[in-house]
């Protein structure tokens, strides 16, 4: 069970992150989670969507450079600890955390983190064995 | 008072010099025709002999020579003794598909070092000074050089070469060097460093320096003198015709006298090939009269530049060639180092980037900077900073393999780099000299 995450390229300069979002904004993409990572040099915006299709496209035409890959969505009890039980897991999996963010539903209570790992399927089965509750693509768009 | 190295020939007269060029040139043309079956062919082709070529009035028939032809003849086929005669190589900056090779035989090796024996003592030195030589030492002509120079002219010479500015600032202020040789930026550099450390003109020892292998600025050299507390001297060179000292400044500071007893000048047209007179701007090209082992005769150095044949006031009667302008080719030359656009490409292109690419030069607290900038292409994108940044580092290090110095790798968005119409921009050029 995994989430679709696009990745855009953008170029340090002023405005590039503004380009990005008004160009989703104009064509009504939602956005249900997003995240930013930098060197001096590039940046990357990591962002999940209600219409995975619609937005590649509109990317696309718009000329931006971008990649989509499988992330895992997980669904952590909003309270001290939530986010250390998960990573336990995968710590005793052996899996390492390539990148990882987190964002809120609008549901009271729960939290949500973006996990991008090494071996996807393998920790996916061992957060679900230990009554981790991974979230779909479906779910995450009726958010 | 004027001192010469060689002052019978440093002086010599007008006619005196024509009269060695003309025996040399007809000499040199025959030991070309009877070596270098490359050249001979060239000649052939215009329906030459050595016959047809009685002296310096004759020289314009010859035909050109060019980097194109050391390509061609690479490595051995325009050396004009047999190995066994030669003793060195030198080589510029490693450069594929454009590297020069050059032979010396121990003679021609004395001639070089002559000419940068020249070129010291037009700076002041005798054997009463301590010269350091910061340039680079191995297969650029600039350490080798100068080091000889050194030798002839009975100094004591500090081979540092270039690098490790710590230890260069200690050896000029431990062993209290008066000379200075390396690249005009480095000279810079080392001056901003002993000015950050505290120290006055006053307490550099340093009295004159010879800086070449790039271009420089008037204003930088008021700096460079201000800063050191010195005189700085500008050289000319280049490896294809021995190396630094084809040329140097003498006190008047207005050009440099080019050792006209070794090499022809000659600035032609670099459109139609055709000799300009003297004082008119255009290509320099060099006919080398004198070294046999690489003897290359009408070199066009791709260099604009103007001669002046006006009295000098430092009683030297060679001509005198202006700094170089400019270049008749794309060659960039950065930190001491010749840069061709294309082996940038090259590198882009191997390394699966697309030929849409620009290259920024530019001059930072007076050192050169090269920032090439590579548009991001849906290939190469991952989600991954790591990766991405890894494949960053493989040009970086691709660019340093074939240029041999580091350049910045700038990922820029696609389509950001300015198409232009016709022929593209590929070069930013922001340095001011």
């Amino acid at each position: 069970m995994s989430v679709k995450q696009i990745s855009v390229f953008l170029e340090n300069k002023p405005g590039a992150l503004a380009d990005l979002t008004r160009t989703l904004a104009e064509n009504e993409i939602d956005m249900r989670a997003f995240s930013l990572a930098e060197t001096s040099d590039f940046g990357i915006a990591r962002i999940i969507v209600d219409d995975l299709y619609k937005t590649t496209t509109v990317l696309k035409d718009a000329g931006f450079i971008h990649a989509v890959s499988s992330v895992l969505a997980v669904k952590i009890p909003d309270v001290p600890g939530g986010l250390s039980h998960v990573l336990a897991i995968l710590n005793e999996e052996n899996t390492n955390v390539e990148y990882m963010y987190a964002f809120l539903g609008a549901q009271a209570g729960s939290a949500y983190m973006i996990f991008k790992v090494a071996g996807h399927h393998k920790a996916a089965a061992a957060l679900t064995a230990r009554g981790i509750r991974l979230v779909d693509q479906e779910e995450l768009s009726e958010l | 008072m004027e001192r010469y190295y060689q002052p019978e020939i440093e002086t010599a007269s007008r006619e005196q010099i024509k009269q060695w060029q003309g025996e040399r040139l007809v000499k040199q043309v025959r030991h070309v025709w009877d070596n270098v079956p490359y050249y001979r062919q060239k000649m052939q082709e215009k329906g030459l002999t050595p016959d047809d070529i009685k002296g310096t009035e004759d020289l314009h028939k010859l035909p050109f020579l060019s980097k194109y032809d050391l390509r061609e003849a690479y490595p051995y086929g325009l050396m004009g003794e047999p190995l066994k005669n030669c003793v060195r190589i030198q080589s510029t900056s490693g450069t594929t598909g454009k590297r020069v090779v050059a032979f010396y035989t121990q003679h021609d090796i004395d001639i070089w070092e002559d000419c940068c024996a020249r070129a010291i003592t037009a700076a002041g030195g005798t054997d009463e000074d301590v010269c350091q030589v910061s340039y680079g030492y191995g297969l650029f002509t600039g350490g080798p050089g100068l080091n000889g120079g050194s030798h002839k002219v009975g100094c004591l010479t500090i081979p540092t070469s270039s690098g490790n500015t710590e230890r260069q600032i200690m050896f000029i202020r431990d062993l209290s060097a008066t000379i200075l040789c390396c690249t005009p930026s480095y000279a810079a550099y080392l001056g901003e460093t002993m000015k950050e450390m505290g120290l006055t003109p006053d307490q550099i020892p340093l009295k004159a320096g010879i800086f070449g292998a790039e271009a420089w600025s008037e204003e930088m050299r008021q700096d460079i003198q201000k800063t050191l507390g010195i005189k700085a001297y500008d050289i000319y060179g280049l490896t294809e015709l021995s190396g630094p000292g084809v040329a140097f400044e003498c006190s008047a500071q207005t050009g440099m006298h080019i050792n006209e007893d070794h090499f022809i000048p000659e600035i032609i047209d670099p459109q139609t090939g055709e000799v300009l007179p003297d004082g008119e701007q255009g290509e320099l090209v060099f006919t080398a009269i004198t070294k046999t082992a690489f003897p290359l005769l009408r070199y066009r150095t791709r260099d604009i530049c103007v001669l002046s044949r006006e009295k000098c006031p430092c009683g030297r009667t060679h001509v005198k060639m202006s700094k170089p302008r400019g270049r008749s080719d794309d060659m960039l030359i950065i930190r001491g180092v010749n840069v061709f656009p294309s082996q940038i490409e090259t590198v882009l292109l191997n390394q699966g980037y697309p030929a849409n690419y620009q290259i920024i030069v530019d001059r930072v607290n007076h050192t050169d900077t090269l920032d090439v900038q590579v548009e991001m292409t849906p290939e190469m994108f991952t989600d991954s900073v790591g990766e991405i940044e890894k494949r960053q580092k493989e040009l970086v290090n691709g660019l340093r393999a074939m240029l041999g110095l580091t350049a910045k790798v700038t990922l820029v968005a696609p389509k950001s780099i300015v198409r232009s119409e016709g022929k593209a921009v590929r070069v930013i050029d922001k340095r001011k000299i």
